[in-house]
């Protein structure tokens, strides 16, 4: 980052040090180191995903951006690519591995499907867009989004991560220690939310017909 | 020409009396087979008639009848048209058919995938479990009284969408406030879950003896997916293995099922155009192909003559940009991570920019309609496709080729690996490049040509060891003969409209069924379509090539180690979208 927006202004730095010496908040600092490493759980669902692959190589480069490190492994990632349709088969899984990151962690819902269930969400197997279940940061628009698009989406999240503060955020809230977990989905007659039981309960026991 | 309408010329009729019978509705073709019989025909079908290759099993749900039909093509790997047999039953439960599995072992998941959503228990199947929804799930889901839990209406387009009337979302409409449907009474409190137990009681497991000198060991199951950066999507596979070494394997699919069939029923002709384009989404435009020949095979309309040349070079092209990401994909999964895609995606972007150019969108190209395409090529973006085609491709590949094969570690990786020998491709229903690498010159361009193909000079690509290695090459000999199917094309457009029919939002499908297929890029595509005359169809099944491909894999990597398996997905070139539909 440049000297400029790094640094607060008036704060009188004698010239000849400028290059050398800055002074910040460490909100900025460490927004700033958050913002420009982002690391994306290499993780494909569907059709979305191979627009994501696109958006890493020669011609969109999302190295620019400092989000080109895939990793494989959800314990060191940063970000969740939600790279198309969530099907109630999957979900456990995709839970799972959320519920695996490490904090900060950030969710991104790219294309119709993650957002919304898209041209699918009719289907039986279809869950009506991942944030059902997860808190998602960025919704990204499009059957896939384009590269262009994705990386838009991208700079929106790092304009979000620019405006977090270590005072506020949920991950050293010492008070409410995991409070990003989410219960794990079962699979039954059909998807069963946990945190709904109750209510699936109450509504199955006053069902029409047998 | 595959768009008139071919009779077969085996007579399973006459061959068995009172067994067997001409399917006499209008517009349906074949025969129906008693299910007493169906064993003894099917055999007769394989080894007197010689139809060696089973490419499609399904079913349909004639609910006025009160009948389920499981219906087969069967077709010869030396060529020419296929022989379709259903057999019906009662639709009472239990159905039961005799399961085809010893006959043709290619019929394994798609008999199971006919249980998953119709329940037809097929009798005498090893291991018939659900394979696209999970042990446990409620109903069969294409079953014609099986309502989604978003159903609105029969058929599409919806009175909720329609342009007087206000929307509404789906989940206010279901008292779940979601995509849910529970059965009466049902508590999820005290609800025991269902172990996939039988799954892991399919794959082979057991202590190995101790034998004097040997130590004992233990097997152990591994569960391969649905996340891993290396099952090209969400496939999962659970492996038993002896210290590295695969014993037994079985694919746990069904992770992006999105419910194809479903929608597609429910969907007009046209609307299925662009979900046909998520299904293998590498090859939006032979997914189209695919779909439009097999409409037009029930329609019976001519296709306009710009058109079928504007249909081939897109396909082709499309085969050129799945063939070298496939090259770029086995790279990485053998463990040179980056940069042989990085050059394949740069070719793939440039006919990238030629989709888009004619259709609009890169991937999802939703381009070709009834009877024609939608836009016609501008001259400047034909020109793009000349210097792609006669300059920059062919030099790429050479480049490619140059760099890659001879490589120590490449051919140390690939060469004598997993073999599939050109038997065994047969009896699994193996199709495509897969098929062909193990010296089957089987091509459904050459072997029953549809659309144009019967008028261009190109050679069918075979190789014969089957194992990874030809596998790998023959991807470079077909972009060959891609390539010079092109280039005759290009050369041989001619002028002239690019749709025999007026643009219409409903087409008029008269009653009858076809089963339309295609060589694309992973291998044969089929779509079983089945109209009763009404705007939308009455059964909608896309047969999918790698689906299909993947009931060989138990065979071709039991004794091989793991880490081998891994480049064995990459090579069968599956992807998931089309897998699970």
């Amino acid at each position: 980052m440049d000297y400029e927006k790094l640094s607060l202004p008036n704060y009188n730095i004698p010239e000849d040090i400028q290059n050398a010496v800055a002074i910040t908040t460490l909100d900025r600092l460490y927004n700033w180191g958050r913002r420009s490493s982002v690391w994306p759980l290499m993780f494909g669902l569907a059709c979305c995903a191979i627009e994501m692959i696109a958006a890493q190589t020669a011609r969109y480069d999302m190295a620019r951006f400092g989000m080109e490190v895939m990793r494989p492994t959800p314990r060191q990632a940063d970000m969740m690519l939600v790279s198309g349709t969530v099907t109630k088969k999957m979900l456990p899984a995709i839970i799972r591995l959320y519920n695996q990151m490490p904090e900060p962690k950030y969710v991104v819902a790219m294309g119709a499907c993650a957002s919304s269930g898209g041209p699918f969400k009719e289907g039986y197997n279809v869950v009506a867009g991942i944030d059902k279940f997860l808190p998602v940061d960025v919704y990204i628009p499009g059957c896939p989004p384009t590269p262009q698009a994705l990386i838009a989406g991208m700079i929106k999240l790092q304009e979000k991560i620019d405006k977090e503060s270590i005072k506020t955020v949920t991950w050293y809230n010492k008070e409410k220690v995991d409070g990003n977990y989410v219960p794990m989905p079962i699979l039954g007659p059909d998807l069963i939310d946990v945190r709904r039981n109750a209510e699936i309960r109450d509504i199955a026991a006053t069902k029409e017909g047998a | 020409m595959a768009t008139a309408l071919q009779t077969s010329t085996v007579d399973l009729a006459a061959r068995f009396p009172n067994k067997a019978a001409a399917d006499t509705r209008p517009g349906f073709t074949g025969f129906i087979v008693n299910k007493e019989n169906l064993i003894e025909v099917a055999t007769a079908v394989r080894d007197e008639f010689g139809y060696d290759l089973l490419t499609a099993v399904t079913a349909v749900d004639y609910i006025a009848e009160n009948k389920m039909e499981v219906v087969y093509h069967a077709y010869k790997t030396t060529g020419g048209p296929g022989l379709t047999f259903k057999v019906q039953a009662e639709r009472v439960d239990p159905i039961e058919v005799p399961s085809l599995i010893n006959i043709w072992a290619g019929a394994d998941f798609q008999e199971r995938e006919a249980w998953d959503l119709y329940g037809i228990k097929f009798t005498g199947h090893p291991d018939l479990r659900r394979i696209l929804m999970w042990e446990g799930y409620e109903g069969h889901p294409l079953r014609k009284d099986w309502k989604e839990p978003f159903f609105e209406e029969e058929v599409k387009p919806f009175k909720s969408r329609w342009p007087e009337g206000k929307h509404t979302f789906a989940e206010q409409k279901n008292p779940y406030r979601d995509n849910l449907n529970f059965p009466k009474d049902f508590d999820p409190e005290n609800f025991v879950v269902e172990k996939e137990e039988d799954l892991y009681a399919s794959l082979e497991r057991h202590t190995t003896k101790d034998i004097e000198g040997n130590m004992k060991t233990d097997h152990i199951v591994v569960n391969m997916g649905p996340h891993h950066p290396s099952t090209h999507g969400v496939l999962r596979v659970a492996v038993t293995l002896d210290g590295e070494t695969i014993i037994g394997l079985k694919p746990v699919m069904g992770y992006l099922h999105r419910n194809h069939d479903k929608i597609g029923e429910r969907n007009t002709y046209l609307q299925n155009i662009p979900y046909t384009d998520r299904l293998d989404y590498f090859n939006s435009m032979s997914n189209n192909f695919g779909y439009v020949t097999t409409v037009e095979k029930l329609m019976k309309i001519p296709v306009a003559e710009r058109a079928e040349y504007i249909r081939v070079i897109m396909a082709e092209l499309s085969r050129v940009q799945n063939h070298l990401i496939f090259i770029g994909m086995l790279m990485n999964d053998l463990g040179t991570m980056y940069t042989p895609s990085l050059y394949a995606f740069e070719e793939r972007e440039l006919i990238l920019d030629i989709f888009e150019a004619v259709s609009g969108a890169r991937m999802m190209c939703n381009y070709y309609r009834f009877g024609g395409v939608v836009r016609d090529i501008p001259d400047d973006v034909l020109q793009k496709i000349k210097d792609l085609v006669l300059e920059r491709i062919p030099a790429k590949t050479d480049e490619m080729e140059r760099f890659l094969n001879e490589n120590e570690i490449l051919v140390a990786r690939l060469k004598g690996i997993h073999v599939l020998n050109a038997e065994d491709a047969i009896k699994f229903s193996v199709t495509g490049p897969v098929l062909r690498a193990s010296g089957v010159p089987y091509d459904i361009r050459r072997a029953d040509p549809y659309s144009i193909y019967d008028r261009f000079d190109f050679d069918v690509a075979v190789r014969h060891n089957g194992d990874m290695m030809d596998n790998y090459l023959i991807r470079f000999d077909e972009i060959r003969q891609s390539l010079r199917i092109l280039e005759q094309a290009i050369k041989q457009m001619p002028q002239g409209p690019i749709n025999s029919q007026k643009p219409a939002y409903q087409v008029r499908v008269p009653a009858g069924e076809a089963y339309g297929r295609i060589e694309s890029p992973k291998g044969e595509l089929g779509f079983y379509l089945v109209s009763n005359g009404k705007p939308n169809p009455y059964r909608y099944h896309v047969r999918p090539a790698s689906f299909v491909n993947l009931t060989a894999v138990e065979t071709m990597c039991k004794g091989a180690k793991i880490a081998d398996f891994v480049a064995l997905l990459a090579m069968l070139d599956i992807v998931m979208g089309e897998l699970d539909r």
